[in-house]
């Protein structure tokens, strides 16, 4: 049985008390400033996230261990107005450089020394091609086996 | 992937076995309240919190609609990423008006 599920896009908008170049200074070299150092992939926590300029840039992450975590590239690089960037993180959260998922942040001066944040994260139907999502939902026995045996697991059932 | 909002979707009895249902092929909501101890209604409230769950989605199937569990766990994925952008721009909003009131200060001589 083959079914496709498209999810939509994830859609925000926000205003900042700041010029576009501020913010978009702020999203890339200063993605350590707010990037959440909760979230992160591997086992060393993490230090810092960094965004190298420019088209083929690294998107990464630096752990305290010294290592580094690859999470994607940079795909579109036109300072101060928009940003595209290749998010290769995988649903079971690793890193895949087959995986394609689209993550854009457009800024647009909005009068008063504010500016308009479009952000959009697309593609997401992907994760579901990726080889770990395939390898993990063959051996789910139809996808969703696994859920539900630690869902037992958890209520004691 | 598993995580809290899946688990409360499934812990109750009911809401499991529809979903388990589901799992087996996919239902229309009157098709699916046959045979179970249930009403129509209750059916109906069980899948809307499975939807919201990202365990299921539906699709209009003439003036029926169709229920069938998400095979790939995208709506799952989707939630998390959309909690998770949530957070990070709420992080980076604070962060440039932090960076920016500080360039205003510095240019006005203040500390």
């Amino acid at each position: 049985m083959s079914q496709t599920i498209t999810p939509a896009a994830i859609r925000k908008t926000l205003t900042l008390r700041a010029t576009p170049e501020k913010a978009f200074e702020v999203f890339t070299s200063g993605i350590g400033g707010w990037w959440p150092k909760t979230h992160y992939i591997g086992d060393s926590p993490l230090v810092t996230a960094v965004i190298e300029p420019g088209v083929g840039g690294r998107w990464y992450g630096v752990h305290e261990n010294g290592t580094q975590s690859e999470w994607g590239d940079v795909l579109a690089w036109e300072p101060p107005s928009r940003i595209v960037l290749a998010w290769r993180i995988t649903g079971e959260w690793g890193y895949d450089p087959k995986l394609l998922t689209e993550v854009e942040a457009n800024f647009t001066a909005a009068g008063d020394g504010e500016t308009r944040v479009d952000f959009e994260h697309r593609g997401l139907e992907r994760f579901g091609d990726s080889e770990a999502a395939i390898r993990t939902r063959a051996m789910m026995d139809g996808g969703w086996g696994l859920i539900l045996d630690s869902f037992k697991t958890v209520v004691g059932g | 992937m598993t995580n809290a909002l899946t688990f409360a979707a499934l812990a109750d009895p009911t809401r499991r076995e529809v979903f388990e249902r589901l799992a087996r092929g996919p239902l229309a909501v009157g098709d699916l309240a046959q045979g179970m101890p249930v009403s129509r209604p209750a059916v109906s409230q069980h899948l809307k919190v499975l939807k919201e769950a990202g365990l299921v989605t539906d699709r209009p199937d003439g003036t029926r609609r169709v229920y069938q569990i998400d095979p790939q766990g995208l709506g799952q994925i989707r939630a998390w990423l959309d909690r998770f952008w949530d957070v990070a721009l709420d992080a980076f909003k604070a962060e440039v008006e932090r960076a920016a009131k500080e360039s205003t200060d510095k240019e006005k001589g203040q500390p």
